[in-house]
């Protein structure tokens, strides 16, 4: 099924977000393939380049305000349990702004799915140090480099009680497919960090080229919560795939 | 007409005893009004109530009081010039003593039965009862309604209280049945009825004074209303949240105070742009900033008429009384759905928090056309009164999308100035609508006839009716919609008028400056109240005779 809309797609040639579009539409039409209806899907969008995801594909969306997926998603789930709801989400607009809500969304198990297009900067404001951005990052806000260390989002949904915890890369886009139809699929909130480059203002390709490993083809233990926050201090080879899952109850199933 | 003062420590139980006697007093078919008056603080200091009643309906306590009721000594030092000439002062004797006063040992009786000490309040509201001539099987039948699980010990102390008094306390009033028992609620509560009768689905809040009883009365009540209530991590998560929910077809209200509203105001221009219907409750406090968080004030006009960036429509609707609390919040209800926007009902503490009698008809619930949405579906389809056929997710064959950003029809983001122009001219026709529809519901009030006009809003009202009971040739104005302002009838009560004296709890008169905004009128006798208190009737009707002379 196609889900191109006619909107004009404006990212930078070469932008991490094709590889996350493309991801994104195939695992949508995977999913309506194993019966969920078109209808069902909803997806939202913070404010960023990253946003600009819910225009460029044919479903029911809700392209929200900076930092606020997480509780509007949470109101859809509420209204209407049934609909499949996924939220993307920039670096920025979930580190940053939205932090607090973050958090609670996994403290909540909502049974939704958030994928974070994480390019490390501030891209569509023309390029600021984010929370994720590495210490001595150069930016036009921090000339001389950022003085702050990153956030660990990976250990940080681990400890906030997020039910599935997963990193994928938008240069791997067949991985992150797979990656995202597992988080939709996963009863509860789902969390995919997903590592961006920006052409513009942070390219990595080569950086995460070289770095990244599927760690659950090396018999990584996902039902490990305790080898799942080791995992996601490695840095000298950057792993992605699913860091954690298991099972609890869903937020709104507590409502009649 | 006559008050009964009952003070004491916060955790002596002085809101519940008020309330309890708001009962025993409605049931003998008495009008009733209760202010609850209280620091923020949650044990110690100092709170009371004034339940003042009669045969008549009443809109207001009274300071001036027949009985005090101390649970301290504190409340007999402070209230003691409040007693009429022939009041009397009850006091829990076991705690203080007190010359002049009548004691009442209150915590023997407590102790006798082995109850808790908050239980005090049930014994002096049995000497009480007594000293009014009030038949005890009422206030066993109160108790046992307000207490259903714990009844029976307060019975008990209730009824040692009233025998005690027999021997010790002169009648001063023979209160018998004189009509049909009523009903009591508070403002909150009434804001909370009409939404669920009107068909509410879901209230989502953030605890904050004067707001939170709402977000308390239906949480607990939650399983009955068939209503979901959440509390999220803060304001900001709670408005969107509902505009999700609302997105998704719920009926969401939500709840706070300026504070907290101040958190809502970005999403607030979410719910104008994207056209999402919710309801925001958003009860006054005295500000600036933290202000005098327990205590009331109506200073956020200007700001909720001025809240959100940019230009969208808004409804702005300011109830005065716990009735039209009640018809209000469902009104705000259709008015969100019908025309696809934010509604502000705006309450201040003394509203949200007093208690009245309370006499309503039912509501009938909002019914909203909905579109079946299909392949060309447009969410923002462009139409002659702004409104655009409302579909959900979820909506077979269709796809409906809802944005933040300037969209077009579909909702794809544009920047395109014709289409931009165009999406603003039909959000804002919008407004044209509203102002139609708003001409045939009530807008203002108009209570008596008179050369001379006081206007008013909110809970300033019930003050004022009680005031005017005291003047002639008085005709007073009760705005009750903000936005849109209801120019011509406001136009048409006032430009005849003698004197106008505009009355409200703020400093710088900001209705008075809203009808002159809004009609030229110029309103220079202004009776303004920014001591953090509510208006009170016997004062409040010397000024008026001042200026009004």
């Amino acid at each position: 099924m196609k889900l191109d809309t006619y909107a004009e797609i404006t990212w930078c040639p070469g932008c991490g977000n094709f590889g996350i579009l493309t991801s994104v539409k195939n695992a949508i039409n995977e999913l309506i393939k194993e019966g969920i209806p078109k209808e069902k899907f909803v997806i939202a969008s913070g404010i960023g380049c990253h946003a600009k995801i819910v225009d460029y594909i044919n479903v029911n969306s809700f392209y929200s305000i900076h930092g606020r997926v997480p509780p509007t998603l949470t109101g859809i789930k509420l209204a209407n349990k049934d609909l499949v709801a996924i939220g993307f989400v920039g670096d920025g607009d979930i580190y940053d702004e939205g932090i607090s809500h973050l958090i609670h969304a996994a403290k909540r198990n909502t049974d939704i799915t958030i994928v974070v297009h994480d390019n490390g900067v501030f891209a569509l404001t023309t390029g600021q140090f984010t929370a994720t951005s590495p210490k001595g990052f150069k930016g036009k806000s921090t000339p001389k480099g950022s003085i702050e260390n990153p956030l660990n989002p990976i250990k940080l949904m681990l400890v906030s009680g997020a039910t599935f915890v997963a990193r994928g890369y938008a240069g791997k886009p067949e991985h992150l497919k797979e990656l995202i139809k597992k988080a939709v699929k996963h009863k509860g909130f789902s969390f995919v960090d997903v590592l961006q480059p920006c052409v513009a203002f942070n390219n990595t390709y080569n950086f995460y080229n070289k770095k990244v490993y599927d760690l659950n083809a090396e018999g990584h233990d996902t039902s490990n919560f305790e080898q799942a926050m080791k995992k996601a201090d490695e840095k000298e080879k950057i792993p992605i795939g699913i860091f954690y899952e298991t099972q609890a109850q869903v937020f709104e199933d507590h409502f009649n | 007409m006559k008050t009964i003062t009952i003070g004491g420590k916060a955790g002596d139980g002085i809101k519940a005893a008020g309330k309890l006697f708001a009962n025993i007093l409605s049931q003998l078919g008495y009008y009733v009004f209760v202010l609850d008056d209280y620091p923020s603080l949650i044990t110690g200091g100092h709170n009371f109530n004034k339940i003042s009643f009669d045969k008549k309906p009443i809109f207001s306590h009274y300071k001036e009081t027949d009985v005090l009721i101390a649970l301290d000594k504190k409340t007999i030092d402070k209230h003691k010039k409040e007693l009429k000439k022939n009041g009397i002062i009850l006091y829990d004797s076991n705690s203080f003593s007190y010359k002049g006063a009548i004691g009442i040992p209150a915590q023997d009786f407590v102790k006798e039965v082995g109850g808790i000490k908050i239980m005090r309040n049930v014994a002096l509201l049995g000497a009480l009862s007594y000293a009014l001539g009030i038949d005890f099987k009422i206030v066993k039948s109160v108790l046992k309604k307000v207490y259903p699980e714990k009844a029976d010990k307060n019975i008990v102390i209730a009824q040692k209280g009233y025998t005690f008094a027999k021997e010790n306390v002169k009648q001063i009033l023979r209160l018998k049945k004189i009509g049909k028992p009523k009903e009591v609620m508070s403002g909150n509560t009434a804001i909370a009825y009409g939404a669920v009768r009107a068909g509410l689905d879901i209230y989502i809040a953030y605890p904050m004074t004067p707001a939170t009883s709402i977000l308390h009365y239906l949480a607990k009540n939650s399983q009955k209303f068939k209503l979901k209530v959440v509390q999220p991590e803060n304001e900001i998560s709670v408005i969107n949240m509902a505009l999700g929910s609302a997105y998704a077809g719920a009926k969401t209200m939500i709840g706070t105070s300026g504070g907290g509203f101040a958190l809502m105001n970005e999403a607030l221009s979410l719910a104008g742009m994207s056209e999402t219907p919710i309801v925001i409750v958003e009860c006054q406090r005295p500000g600036p900033s933290t202000g005098v968080p327990t205590y009331t004030s109506q200073a956020d006009l200007n700001f909720v008429l001025n809240a959100g960036h940019g230009e969208f429509p808004k409804v702005v609707i300011a109830p005065g009384t716990n009735e039209q609390a009640y018809y209000k919040s469902a009104e705000a209800l259709y008015l969100a759905w019908k025309y696809q926007v934010p509604v502000i009902l705006l309450s201040d503490k003394h509203l949200s928090e007093s208690l009245k009698t309370f006499e309503v008809k039912n509501l009938k619930k909002v019914k909203i056309k909905t579109s079946n949405g299909g392949k060309n579906y447009k969410r923002y389809l462009i139409t002659k009164d702004g409104v655009s056929p409302i579909a959900f997710p979820g909506t077979k064959d269709s796809v409906v999308k809802a944005s933040s950003y300037e969209h077009d029809e579909f909702g794809i983001t544009t920047e395109e100035p014709e289409v931009v122009k165009k999406m603003q001219q039909k959000r804002l026709r919008k407004m044209k609508a509203i102002e139609k529809e708003v001409e045939k519901l009530e807008a203002v009030k108009v209570y008596g006839k008179g050369k001379n006009v006081i206007v008013t809003w909110g809970s300033s009202i019930g003050a004022v009716l009680e005031a005017a009971k005291g003047l002639k040739n008085v005709k007073i104005v009760q705005i009750i919609y903000m936005l849109p302002f209801p120019k011509k009838s406001v136009e048409k009560h006032l430009k005849n008028a003698k004197k106008i004296v505009c009355v409200e709890a703020n400093a710088t008169g900001q209705l008075a400056n809203l009808i002159k905004l809004n009609t030229g009128i110029e309103i220079k006798n202004k009776i303004l109240k920014y001591d953090s208190r509510e208006f009170e009737p016997i004062e409040l009707l010397n000024e008026l005779k001042r200026w009004l002379k």
